[in-house]
């Protein structure tokens, strides 16, 4: 259909219209990752070693980045549960659009609010101290990877959204996943210091990729402990990038078949 | 032409355990208006979903402007507009808002979208407030809003669930005339409805549905002769109660039925507000004043009552007011 792509941009569009509607959106998605940096930057911070120059700041800011755009799936999949029970899905599902810009104008709208949330993020990183010297080009790409790893995880909020069966339980199951995900890896701390199995599975981790991924392009080296040498560890970039195409290829046409099934609920 | 045809519907929930549509038929001749009438859980939803394309049914047929809505849904789109049981509209835009942007997705260009959303905020008497937030708006506003929504782009049918449950009856009122408008303007009108005195108001045909089954169907005063038509109370003095049974048995040509305790005597009437007249016309110049007198229509449950004998019940999913003891079935 001829106009799915600007369908999409409209609903686009409207997701940023909240943003200026509603500013407390922004406020809250800033806040919390702000004041995880201020957390873990003079709290934690001093009894961690993390061995980079620059101190700790450095090594936390990419598991911060990443853990901020992990939450979008929470962010999207509230929205949708939201649209659903508030019968605006039957609306949409009513006009004659095509049947995918809904989702994707979501997808896309939800990662313009983190374009917005990584950038008050970075401010509020260099004001603590964080330095990254690998030059604007590979910074630049850092954050498109960063964004692209929250789009990829929209997708699975837009099912999440669907499907589930009441929209306050949404946000709780979507902590529930992303919580132990982004702990359970090199985010705020080495994994070297965590028993064996857990290693492996932090390695794995797609978190942990990404961050790894992250540090990488801000120019820092990152350390493994028995994991040293495992495909994830050598090749963060590339096995992120599989990670993000996997959850694509499954959660891009299962959430726009989903869309196109739903039925409201009361 | 049938502009809607439904054939032989039967949609079930939950694995066949709840029969939403068990064989509903209906239709609706080109530029005329039916309501489809019924309680709580009837179906009304669930029919309308499925002619507006959002849902498909287990078995059955149905063609909206001829075209059917399984095979070729995106087409059905086109033409249908639709107001849902609950205002769609997005409370933290404002109605402007919320017009353009359903205007630009209905492909009108950018200044198409202001001019039609204009319009239709003037038509709707929403001008004062289209710069605030939905969330401020009183539930008739809503659902004024929520219908502008679906007429952006002029639709020939139009499916409009219960537009008027949960207002006032000032909004009742400024909701009917504006179906009545819309209705001259030529559109093909299927509503849903909870009162008899709505369908009677807005339709030329009425189906009553229950547990989804067609039980009645045909034009409002059709129904209502079967219903018994409206029924006249007056309440007089103990010793004018004579007098006045002979009076309203003359007018109403039925023995009324008294209620020696209230004191109020009440009989059918086919003329309605004449007959009202002709009774008080009769007890001035026999020099007697009523209490108080009234012309009752009857209500969904006097329909229900003289269809299928019960009232009419409540759907699993309404919350009764008082919690105490059990629930009737
Ligand atoms: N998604 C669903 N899952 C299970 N049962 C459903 C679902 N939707 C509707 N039902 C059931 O189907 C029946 C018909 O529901 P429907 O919503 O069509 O009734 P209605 O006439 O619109 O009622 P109301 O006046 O309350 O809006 C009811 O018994 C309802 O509980
Ligand atoms: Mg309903």
């Amino acid at each position: 259909m001829k106009y799915a792509i600007s369908d999409a941009l409209i609903i686009t569009k409207r997701q940023l219209m909240l943003l200026v509607r509603v500013p407390e959106v922004l406020i809250f998605s800033t806040i919390q990752p702000v004041m995880f940096v201020l957390l873990f930057r003079y709290v934690f911070g001093g009894s961690i070693t993390s061995g980079q120059p620059g101190g700790y700041v450095q090594f936390l800011m990419p598991g911060i980045f990443v853990q901020t755009v992990a939450f979008t799936l929470a962010g999207t999949a509230s929205g949708v549960a939201e649209d659903m029970t508030k019968g605006l899905i039957d609306r949409y599902r009513s006009l004659p659009i095509a049947r995918s810009a809904l989702v994707f104008g979501k997808t896309l709208g939800d990662s313009a609010l983190n374009i917005v949330v990584l950038l008050v993020m970075g401010l509020a990183g260099f004001i603590v101290g964080w330095r990254p010297h690998s030059g604007f080009l590979k910074l630049l790409f850092a954050f498109i990877f960063l964004l692209a790893f929250g789009y990829s995880l929209s997708w699975i909020g837009i099912f999440v959204g669907l499907t589930a069966r009441d929209a306050r339980v949404v946000q709780n199951v979507s902590f529930l996943v992303t919580f132990p995900l982004t702990f359970l890896s090199n985010a705020f701390a080495p994994t070297t210091g965590m028993p064996r199995p857990l290693q492996y599975f932090a390695e794995w981790n797609p978190v942990s990729t990404m961050v790894a991924a992250t540090r990488q392009l801000f120019g820092l080296t990152n350390k493994f402990g028995v994991t040293a040498g495992s495909y994830p560890s050598q090749h963060p970039m590339v096995m992120s990038l599989v990670y993000m195409v996997v959850v694509m290829a499954i959660f891009v046409p299962l959430s726009v078949r989903t869309y196109n099934n739903s039925a409201k609920k009361k | 032409m049938k502009s809607v045809l439904a054939e032989h519907l039967i949609k079930t929930y939950r694995k066949g355990h709840v029969r939403a549509l068990d064989d509903l038929s209906l239709d609706v001749e080109e530029g005329t208006v039916l309501s489809v009438l019924g309680p709580n859980g009837a179906g009304k939803t669930t029919v309308v979903r499925i002619l507006a394309t959002l849902l498909a049914p287990d078995s059955g047929h149905a063609t909206v402007g001829g075209i059917n809505v399984i095979e070729h849904p995106e087409k059905v789109r086109e033409i249908i507009g639709l107001s849902g049981q609950y205002a769609a509209v997005d409370e933290t835009l404002t109605g402007w808002d919320n017009l353009v942007m359903f205007g630009r997705l209905y492909h009108l260009n950018q200044k198409q979208a202001v001019t039609r959303a204009n319009e239709l905020l003037e038509r709707f008497s929403l001008t004062d407030s289209a710069r605030r937030p939905i969330k401020t708006y009183s539930g008739g506003m809503r659902r004024r809003l929520d219908l502008a929504a679906s007429l952006i782009v002029k639709p020939k049918i139009l499916f409009l669930d219960e537009p008027t449950t949960g207002l006032d009856p000032r909004g009742r009122q400024e909701m009917w005339e504006v179906i009545e408008e819309l209705v001259k303007g030529g559109v093909t009108l299927l509503l849903t409805t909870q009162y008899l005195e709505e369908a009677d108001q807005l339709a030329d045909d009425i189906v009553v549905i229950d547990r989804g089954k067609v039980i009645a169907r045909g034009t409002s005063d059709a129904l209502k002769r079967q219903v018994g038509g409206e029924q006249l109370e007056v309440v007089v003095d103990q010793h004018n109660i004579q007098a006045t049974v002979e009076i309203v048995a003359r007018v109403s040509g039925a023995k009324p039925s008294i209620d020696e305790g209230l004191r109020q005597i009440s009989a059918p009437v086919s003329s309605g507000a004449a007959a009202l007249i002709e009774v008080l016309r009769s007890m001035d110049s026999a020099g007697i004043h009523p209490l108080d007198i009234a012309l009752k229509r009857p209500s969904l449950d006097d329909v229900f009552m003289s269809l299928t004998g019960h009232v009419a019940e409540s759907g699993p999913e309404v919350e009764e007011p008082k919690k105490r003891g059990g629930r009737k079935s």
